[in-house]
């Protein structure tokens, strides 16, 4: 880079263009704050689900799986897990870990009240509502 | 070192490779659970390793950036620090900090951590990268905020460049970006959407224009060149970088319940992130090229180099690998993303902070370049860690093929756990190259450690060496 494009240039091209489009993200934010109502299956927010969520925030359940994709890829997905597995298994399940089978991944015990189990499951439900344009490809997640 | 006060960034790099070595040693410990399910466990789950190697991967960089600053902001103003003993009660309100964060995942279950340090009053603890306790999310502003006053006084009170300008608004916007962490609404769309303004305008933002300041820096000490060349450069390629990468956050909205436009706003965007790190290679190359001097610091000259080249192909080629949102819909998630997340991380961020510390080490510790024998091995220990970063993730890349493929895409597709079972083999490979990649390490600590015949040094520090 030389000759008639000069150091000022560049450092103008630099403020204008990330101010414009810091501008634009944050126009398409607003917009998407506008549509998600119609996507974010918030009717279903309950404070059930929100007890759900914290039960799941409190524990690092992220910390080995995954949920809409993001997360650990230790574990299984569970943002599909209300659809892939349905209730009664969920609580089975968290209830009866560790499997202790020699050498396969371990998913620890948390000592879970009841009304916490059912507020995960209501939260696994409201997740599985989501609309994910699609995603998970199919019910393995 | 021109400014004493430019010494307050050796406690920084001391700390930030001692972290590092934690990183890697927990970084292990997973890889091996991975095939060996029940390692350790239930003493390290493996939640709390992974919580423990990316939380040390993240204060480990934020040392090396701000010893970093410390080291390059005095020389750049051209005047001593505002205030080196608020750089070091820092450093030690820091350390400790992040210190007793890591022991409280590691004594404590994750749930008691929650309840003791008050989750509850301001639950946003349990997100991936931001599991620290809300209290300790609070001490990081506050440091931060101490910092940016250190650094933006001593700018602001002297002679201001491009390089320091540019430094200051990446760690400015970094620390901005940071307060969206102790955002955590219930809505999980509106959680997962400015979850996302703190990991991708991270790394994908700001922190490039860390990057690109601290190896502009690097590149005028060590090759000489005109600085009113090197910056022009450094504009235009953190000008690429924001006008693609902030609306290429769009990349992460897919499939999290945003609206269905930021498939292409994503897709288009992010598609030509990787231009400024193309671009940043280039740079690197060209600049040395053109160097006007031979700096006795071969081994800076290494690290600057294979940066810009790891930079480009983590972030770059990986990063272009799953970005378009046909691809992203099967690779979401998967190995692929580990992949891609283990070579960006290292060949921009981790390379980036080792390059600094090659080049101003050597100076914290009153001489040029380290003798010899130091200089050889701490560029085995870039060839280990950098070759067995490569093979990690073709690993990881191959295992995340074949998940793809036996859970997503094939006919029948299989659960989650008999899929990992078949990817075993290439797991017990990605930790074979961790082992070496520990190696590399070791051999970079000690290479501080060994004796050597002094550089002859022509006065003046930076010029070149008697030969
Ligand atoms: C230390 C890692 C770890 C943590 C933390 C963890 N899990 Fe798991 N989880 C696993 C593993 C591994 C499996 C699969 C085990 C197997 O198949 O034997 C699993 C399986 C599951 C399943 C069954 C999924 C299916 O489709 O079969 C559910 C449901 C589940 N976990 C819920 C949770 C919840 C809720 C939390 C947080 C409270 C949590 N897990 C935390 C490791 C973990
Ligand atoms: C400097 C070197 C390294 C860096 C920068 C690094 C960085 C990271 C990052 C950013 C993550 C989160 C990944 C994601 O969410 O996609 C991660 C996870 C992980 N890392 Fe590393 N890492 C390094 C070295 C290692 C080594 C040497 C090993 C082991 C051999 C290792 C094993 C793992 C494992 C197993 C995970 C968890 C992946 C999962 O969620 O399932 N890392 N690392
Ligand atoms: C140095 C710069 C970069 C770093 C450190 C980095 C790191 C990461 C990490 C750690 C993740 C995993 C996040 C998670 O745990 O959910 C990730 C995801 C992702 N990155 Fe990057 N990245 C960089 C640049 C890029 C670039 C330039 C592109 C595109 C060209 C890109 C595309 C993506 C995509 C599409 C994902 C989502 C993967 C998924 O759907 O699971 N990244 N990145
Ligand atoms: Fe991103």
């Amino acid at each position: 880079m030389s000759g008639s494009f000069t150091k000022s240039m560049a450092r103008n091209i630099f403020y204008g263009g990330s101010l414009f489009f810091v501008l634009l993200f944050l126009a398409l934010t607003f917009d998407t704050q506008e549509a998600i109502p119609h996507r974010d299956a918030h009717q279903m927010i309950t404070p059930q689900v929100a007890l759900g969520k914290k039960v799941w925030e409190e524990n690092d359940c992220i910390g080995c799986h995954t949920i809409l994709g993001e997360g650990a890829y230790f574990a299984p997905e569970l943002g599909n897990v209300y659809k892939r597995r349905g209730p009664a298994f969920i609580k089975a399940w968290i209830k009866s870990q560790p499997s202790g089978v020699h050498g396969r991944r371990q998913m620890p015990q948390f000592h879970l009240t009841d009304k916490e189990l059912d507020a995960l499951v209501a939260f696994f439900k409201y997740t599985s509502e989501i609309d994910t344009n699609h995603w998970p490809p199919n019910i393995q997640g | 070192m021109k400014y004493s006060s430019q010494a307050v960034a050796k406690p920084y790099f001391i700390a930030a490779v001692g972290l590092f070595v934690g990183q890697i040693l927990f970084g292990l410990i997973m890889g091996l659970q991975y095939v060996v399910g029940d390692f350790l466990f239930p003493a390290i789950p493996f939640n709390v390793a992974r919580m423990v190697h990316t939380n040390l991967l993240i204060v480990w960089l934020l040392f090396g950036f701000m010893g970093a600053a410390y080291y390059l902001v005095p020389e750049e103003a051209e005047r001593e620090l505002q205030s080196p003993r608020l750089a070091l009660a820092l450093f030690w309100i820091f350390l400790v900090a992040g210190v007793l964060t890591i022991l409280g995942y590691l004594l404590v279950p994750y749930a008691g951590l929650a309840k003791l340090t008050g989750n509850a009053i301001w639950p946003t603890m349990g997100r991936e990268f931001l599991e620290q306790p809300t209290i300790t999310k609070l001490g990081i502003v506050v440091v931060a905020l101490g910092f940016l006053f250190n650094i933006g006084m001593t700018i602001l009170r002297g002679r201001k460049t491009a390089v320091s300008l540019v430094l200051l608004i990446g760690l400015t916007g970094l620390a901005v970006l940071f307060l969206f962490s102790l955002y955590n609404p219930t809505n999980l769309v509106e959680d997962k959407f400015y979850w996302w303004w703190v990991v991708h305008l991270w790394v994908e933002g700001v922190w490039e224009l860390i990057l690109g300041s601290i190896l502009a820096f690097v590149l005028i000490k060590i090759t000489g060149v005109d600085r009113e060349v090197i910056e022009k450069w450094l504009y235009v390629i953190i000008a690429m970088t924001l006008i693609t990468g902030v609306i290429g956050t769009g990349h992460h909205y897919y499939w999290i319940g945003t609206p269905g436009y930021w498939k292409w706003w994503g897709s288009i965007f992010s598609a030509m992130e990787p231009i400024p790190f193309f671009m940043m290679t280039v740079f690197a190359f060209n600049m040395v090229n053109r160097r006007r001097r031979n700096h006795p610091n071969k081994a800076a000259t290494l690290w600057a180099l294979g940066c810009a080249v790891m930079a480009f192909l983590g972030a770059g080629v990986w990063g272009f690998l799953h970005t378009l949102a046909p691809v992203n819909y099967y690779t979401h998630g998967t190995q692929i993303t580990a992949a891609h997340g283990h070579m960006a991380f290292y060949g921009a961020y981790v390379m980036i902070v080792l390059t600094m510390i090659s080049y101003a080490m050597p100076q914290l510790r009153g001489r040029v370049a380290n003798n010899e024998r130091a200089q050889v091995l701490e560029m085995w220990s870039f060839w280990l860690m950098t070759v067995s970063m490569v093979f990690i993730t073709l690993f990881l890349t191959a295992a995340g093929i074949l998940q793809v493929w036996l859970q997503r895409y094939s006919e029948n597709p299989q659960p989650f756990m008999v899929v990992q079972e078949k990817l075993a083999l290439f797991y017990w490979m990605r930790e074979v190259a961790g082992l070496v990649f520990l190696l590399g390490l070791v051999l970079y600590v000690a290479s501080f450690f060994v004796q050597g015949e002094e550089v002859q040094v022509v006065e003046g520090g930076t010029a070149e060496a008697a030969a």
